[in-house]
């Protein structure tokens, strides 16, 4: 009786473990590759500031403190949706947000920000989107969290809303200074 | 809302239409392009290869892997770059490494246990077999 319903067993179980691997995936965004800079320095880069394109800035001048770099350009929705938030953690004071202005123009960039508002306390552009390769960029937006000493601590691909804040960017932050 | 719409349509038909063609200097960097390409997966559109898709930074990474060729970098020498910067996702054939090794050696492994069930199964009839004929209960199909 038992060995003529093994094969029940064993189809159960092969049901139960590919359930579990669909429940265990659900709602998560799977397509999102994960930073392999993830507790490595942040990569060397040397980027004009936009508006101000004699000035260049490069990962020594951005150590000391920590801040989130938010990729952006203005020929993204998705970016349009996340500003506001942007902006509501700029007012936070909670962290630095600097702007990395990616694949844009210029003037496109900045009648952007005339647009909606500049929540950036600076902004670099990467017009030709060589160095986004060094930093595992593929798309807008997407944020990175760097401490003081220039780690790279968070990598978000999509956009930032309050959740996003709350829930991961708030307690890292907490951590952060918990252990400068 | 439809003025919106149809900028944004335009913007993705402008963003393919500027996804130039690369100049090949012979056909022999070519082929090596075309190949490397087609084992390379495009980290935005992860379903295509980075030679079939047409998204920006597909294109950005083409003209990256072309400038990495004419640097005089292997083909494994490209693969690791762009796994440093985009993780194991952009290689269509991963790596052997002791993360993967069910996923190389799995279906092995699989065969391995299954000729061993089938092994012991036949060997336990060919011991039962010279015994009474089989009991009704297993002849109702």
């Amino acid at each position: 009786m038992i060995r003529r319903l093994l094969p029940l067993f064993a189809f159960a179980a092969l049901a139960v473990l590919l359930f579990a691997g669909v429940r265990m995936n659900s709602g998560r965004d799977n397509s999102a590759i994960p930073s392999p800079l993830l507790g490595k320095p942040t990569p060397a880069f040397s980027l004009p500031v936009l508006g101000d394109p004699a000035r260049r800035i490069g990962n020594a001048d951005l150590l000391g403190r920590p801040y989130l770099l938010n990729v952006w350009g203005s020929w993204c929705p998705t970016c349009r949706y996340e500003h506001p938030h942007i902006t509501e953690l700029a007012r936070s004071g909670k962290v630095r947000v600097l702007g990395y202005n990616y694949k844009d123009t210029p003037e496109d960039a900045q009648a952007w920000l005339t647009q909606f508002g500049n929540p950036y306390e600076l902004i670099v552009a990467d017009e030709d989107g060589r160095a986004a390769l060094d930093w595992g960029i593929y798309g807008a937006p997407e944020s990175f969290l760097v401490d003081a000493r220039g780690i790279v601590r968070w990598k978000l691909v999509g956009a930032i809303d309050e959740t996003v804040v709350r829930e991961q960017i708030e307690p890292l932050l907490a951590e952060l200074d918990a252990a400068p | 809302m439809r003025r919106a719409l149809l900028a944004a349509l335009l913007s993705v038909f402008a963003a393919f239409a500027a996804a130039q063609v690369l100049e090949f200097r012979d056909p022999a960097e070519e082929a090596r392009f075309r190949a490397l390409a087609a084992e390379l997966r495009c980290v935005m559109c992860q379903n295509q290869s980075l030679a079939d898709s047409n998204a920006p930074i597909a294109h950005d990474l083409r003209l990256e892997v072309l400038r990495l060729m004419r640097d005089g970098k292997s083909d494994a020498q490209i693969k690791q770059y762009l796994v440093a910067r985009y993780t194991d996702f952009v290689l269509y054939r991963p790596q052997v490494t002791p993360m993967t090794w069910l996923l190389w050696f799995g279906p092995a492994l699989g065969i391995l246990i299954g000729a061993g069930v089938i092994v012991g199964i036949v060997r336990r009839k060919a011991r039962q077999a010279p015994a009474a004929p089989p009991p009704t209960d297993s002849q109702e199909w």
